[in-house]
């Protein structure tokens, strides 16, 4: 807080790029701008398309591989998605990758074990639905009315989940044999996969959400500024509450999607999930402190780093390289954006 | 040949130009700061002063344009050498390390060590001796800086200029954050220091205080110097004034008109206590009166008004809005009886300093411009826009993002939220403060305007003569208790301080 400036001069944050100030100058007070962040982060994703045409050509691509690329990233996008709102909201949720096992072995559980043939298999996906709601439920009422730091509180469930889901597994794999549930999500609508489509749905009802409604509003101004959205009247904690129900949801959502995907419900799956989806929203330029991101930008994030996945198998390299990889293009993205920040508020 | 001149400045700009993307924060800058004088340094909001201080204290490269001292080209090539030139800045938000102690923090960055080892012996020794010079031996060098008052940690980082020999000392509105009894102790410092040859460079937006302390005065507008070397005794404040603003203005309070008899009580404070804050605070304010709450820092003014907002919960006590009893430590409960609030430090409490400036004032209407859930944008922005116009904001700054308008401006913003959601009840907590002089009429104004079309107004200022020109009724606070209630007509600002003096005693 120490290099807020008392004095900014007039014009600032407007339009920097100003008569006579140098060309680059000029191209970071565009990439300043949302749209222009956007433009960053849309050339990212275009070198790394033409990385992948260069290096495996006929198998990059080709239309199905790019349905596979945009189906992987369906699980995490729909979880970065809820970290979006979480992180412009000022917080953090850790224990997404548990709950998402803990919401996939909950429901397939109950539906193959005692509801066996009784009910049809929406009841599977609403019941994930479900349990991800009431894990943010706890969440959230504990983070805003505790208050617990969001960081230790989603870490202690991070933690807790995971037991939970290899109680109710009893840290066995259910596989789910109900050819309804499969053909509807891993089938596909005019060649769309149905995993992209979900994502997609997700992704639009968030946008607005975000941009088009007092929720979304609400949400910027919790994380900007906590103390003066509640001196303007809005119910901070109760929002926060609402914040981390959300990413409950998502995670339901992501459950239901990577249980068809892997025709199997398990404590296993979505460990280490949390970390992808956040490093995805960060990298989509949403601020860590809170007041400011975009869905665009994080749906990119998600993009790239499955890209990133794509092509490194495609060309036969092993993951650990990868994971070099996609750390370096984590440290690179926060650098060039501070970069910009730092030109947008200096100058 | 200049070491001859006796009168050769210790500390000179000449023509100074910084420049940022769009903007000429300084544009051609001269100061002259002899040893031993308290140079004042004048300006509104924006015209530079801050980037001034920068300059001077090295976190900035000039443009252009030369600074000398003694007489000799100077290049400041970062904070550290400007330290070890001998210019020091006390900050406004001071600069210390609240988890260290008095000794470790006067002597942070140039340790007193042998060989990596720190000498605690000799630091507490030479810390002791400075604070000694400060006249104010009873702090003690061990002692945590965040156990300290805000006073005591400006005398803490004022040890710390004394401890790299310092010079010239620039003080950023230093009184900002004291009580009157800890100015005038600020200003005895400073005549001490004045007196062993260190040349102060004097920031303040009160004038009355360059009157009693300061030498000589540059004026700044603008990014450019329009009054230089002026000497306080021969100066007039409307002659500061007029060069600040670029016109001549009194304080002119607008006219009182007389409330209507049959005006109803909107806002009934009765029987309000937080222990420690404040006790057994009651009254009562009317549609279209302006209520002052005058006292010193820690009277529990503010703890006050944020109370009867809901933003502190009542130990004891209730509020009511026309009648109605508002549920005790709900803001949304308050703001929903038709309270507003815009509080005392606006960056911190009232604004979302990313956001432009439309939305900032239509923040707490939100539902107003919403569908189901779903906002109109536009229908958004033009009632702000209005609002905006009706008090005369500047045309086209609606979109801007407010971190970037002038103190004034952003006031005016957190009063236009309110407005626009049409509040019955109005609590300001120091509305001028970080106002530039030009703004502050037109401040004046749209509290009064706002009050004849029947708001109830709470206001809290340490400006005795703001609550006796601009409220109708004053409330004097002394030490948590109400001391006085009654008419400002025909009351001085003199006995209001006896008030407070007499409250405090008792």
């Amino acid at each position: 807080m120490s290099d807020v400036e008392e004095e900014r001069p007039a014009g600032v944050g407007v339009a920097p790029a100003s008569s006579g100030s140098p060309h680059g100058r000029r191209l970071g007070g565009f990439l300043s701008t949302p749209a222009g962040r956007h433009t960053g982060l849309g050339a990212a994703l275009i070198i790394m398309i033409l990385i992948g045409a260069l290096t495996a050509p006929d198998r990059f691509l080709a239309v199905s591989n790019l349905r596979i690329v945009l189906s992987l990233a369906a699980v995490i996008g729909v979880l970065s998605i809820g970290q979006t709102f979480v992180i412009i909201g000022a917080g953090i949720d850790l224990s997404i990758g548990s709950l998402v096992a803990l919401c996939s072995v909950f429901a397939t559980t109950q539906f193959t074990q005692n509801m066996a043939g009784s009910s049809t298999w929406w009841v599977m996906v609403l019941m994930a639905i479900v349990v991800g709601t009431i894990a943010g439920l706890v969440n959230g009422l504990l983070i805003a009315y505790g208050p617990i730091v969001p960081f230790i509180m989603t870490l202690a469930t991070m933690a807790a989940f995971t037991g939970l889901a290899e109680v109710v597994s009893a840290k066995k794999t259910q596989i789910v044999q109900d050819n309804a549930f499969q053909g509807f999500f891993n089938g596909s609508v005019f060649g769309i996969p149905a995993q992209v489509i979900v994502f997609a749905l997700v992704a639009i009802v968030a946008w607005i959400l975000l941009n088009r409604t007092t929720f979304g509003r609400r949400t910027y101004a919790v994380g900007g500024n906590p103390e003066a959205a509640r001196l303007a009247g809005i119910n901070v904690n109760w929002h926060t509450v609402l914040l981390y129900v959300l990413m409950g949801v998502c995670a339901g959502i992501a459950a239901v999607l990577i249980t068809a995907r892997t025709t199997a419900g398990s404590s296993n799956l979505g460990s280490g999930y949390e970390l992808d989806a956040i490093a995805a929203v960060v990298i989509g330029g949403t601020s860590l402190f809170g007041g400011r991101g975009t869905i665009v930008g994080t749906i990119i994030g998600v993009l790239i780093f499955s890209l990133l996945n794509n092509v490194f198998t495609l060309n036969n390299l092993d993951s650990s390289t990868q994971a070099v990889a996609k750390g370096a293009i984590i440290v690179i993205a926060v650098l060039l954006q501070q970069r910009v920040a730092r030109r947008d508020t200096r100058t | 040949m200049p070491t001859d001149d006796v009168d050769v400045p210790l500390l000179q700009m000449r023509n100074v130009v910084k420049t940022f993307p769009g903007v000429k924060a300084l544009d051609g800058v001269d100061l002259d700061v002899r040893a031993g004088e308290v140079h004042c340094l004048l300006g509104q909001n924006g015209a530079g002063k801050s980037t001034l201080i920068k300059v001077l204290s090295g976190a900035y490269h000039p443009d252009s344009g030369e600074i000398r001292w003694e007489g000799e080209l100077l290049h400041l090539s970062g904070p550290q050498s400007a330290v070890a030139q001998g210019i020091a800045t006390i900050y406004q938000e001071l600069d210390l390390v609240g988890g260290l102690s008095v000794a470790e923090n006067v002597y942070l960055g140039h340790e007193q060590s042998t060989a990596g080892f720190g000498r605690r012996t000799l630091t507490t020794k030479l810390v002791r001796a400075h604070l000694l010079r400060l006249g104010h031996p009873e702090i003690d060098p061990s002692m945590e800086v965040s156990r300290l008052s805000a006073a005591q940690q400006q005398i803490v980082s004022m040890a710390r200029a004394l401890s790299y020999e310092a010079r010239v000392m620039i003080m950023d509105e230093p009184s900002a954050i004291l009580d009157p009894e800890e100015v005038a102790g600020l200003f005895r410092l400073i005549n001490e220091l004045k007196q062993s040859g260190v040349a102060i460079i004097y920031i303040s937006h009160r004038l009355e205080e360059i009157q009693r302390i300061g030498d000589r005065i540059t004026v700044l507008k603008d990014g450019v110097t329009v009054g230089s070397d002026l000497k306080v005794s021969e100066t007039p404040t409307r002659e500061l004034i007029k060069l600040m603003t670029g016109r001549s203005i009194e304080y002119a309070f607008p006219v009182r008109p007389a409330i209507p008899a049959d005006a109803s009580v909107v806002l009934e404070v009765d029987g309000l206590s937080r222990p420690h804050e404040f006790f057994d605070v009651s009254f009562t304010v009317r549609a279209g009166e302006i209520v002052g709450i005058a006292g010193l820092v820690g009277a529990g003014r503010s703890e006050v008004v944020e109370t009867v907002f809901g933003a502190r919960r009542a130990h004891r006590g209730t509020v009511r809005v026309q009648g109605r009893a508002v549920r005790n430590g709900s803001v949304v409960a308050a703001v929903r009886a038709g309270m507003g609030l815009c509080p005392e430090e606006r960056k911190a409490q009232a604004l979302l300093l990313q956001e432009p400036v439309y939305r900032n004032v239509g923040i707490a209407s939100l539902t107003r411009f919403a569908t189901a859930g779903f906002t109109h944008d536009r229908a958004e922005l033009r009632a702000a826009t209005r609002e905006l116009d009706a008090i005369q904001l500047p045309r086209g700054q609606e979109r801007r993002i407010i971190s970037g308008l002038s103190g004034g401006n952003q006031q005016k913003s957190v009063v236009a939220r309110w407005l626009l959601r049409g509040c019955k009840v109005l609590l300001l907590d120091e509305p001028t403060r970080g106002v530039d002089v030009g703004a502050r009429s037109d401040i004046y104004r749209i509290i009064r305007d706002l009050a004849i079309s029947g708001v109830a107004v709470v206001m809290v200022s340490s400006e005795i003569e703001e609550v006796l020109g601009l409220a109708d009724r004053a409330i004097v606070m002394a030490e948590g208790r109400v001391v006085h209630e009654g008419p400002t007509e025909g009351v001085t600002e003199r006995d209001v301080l006896d008030l407070i003096m007499r409250g405090d005693a008792a």
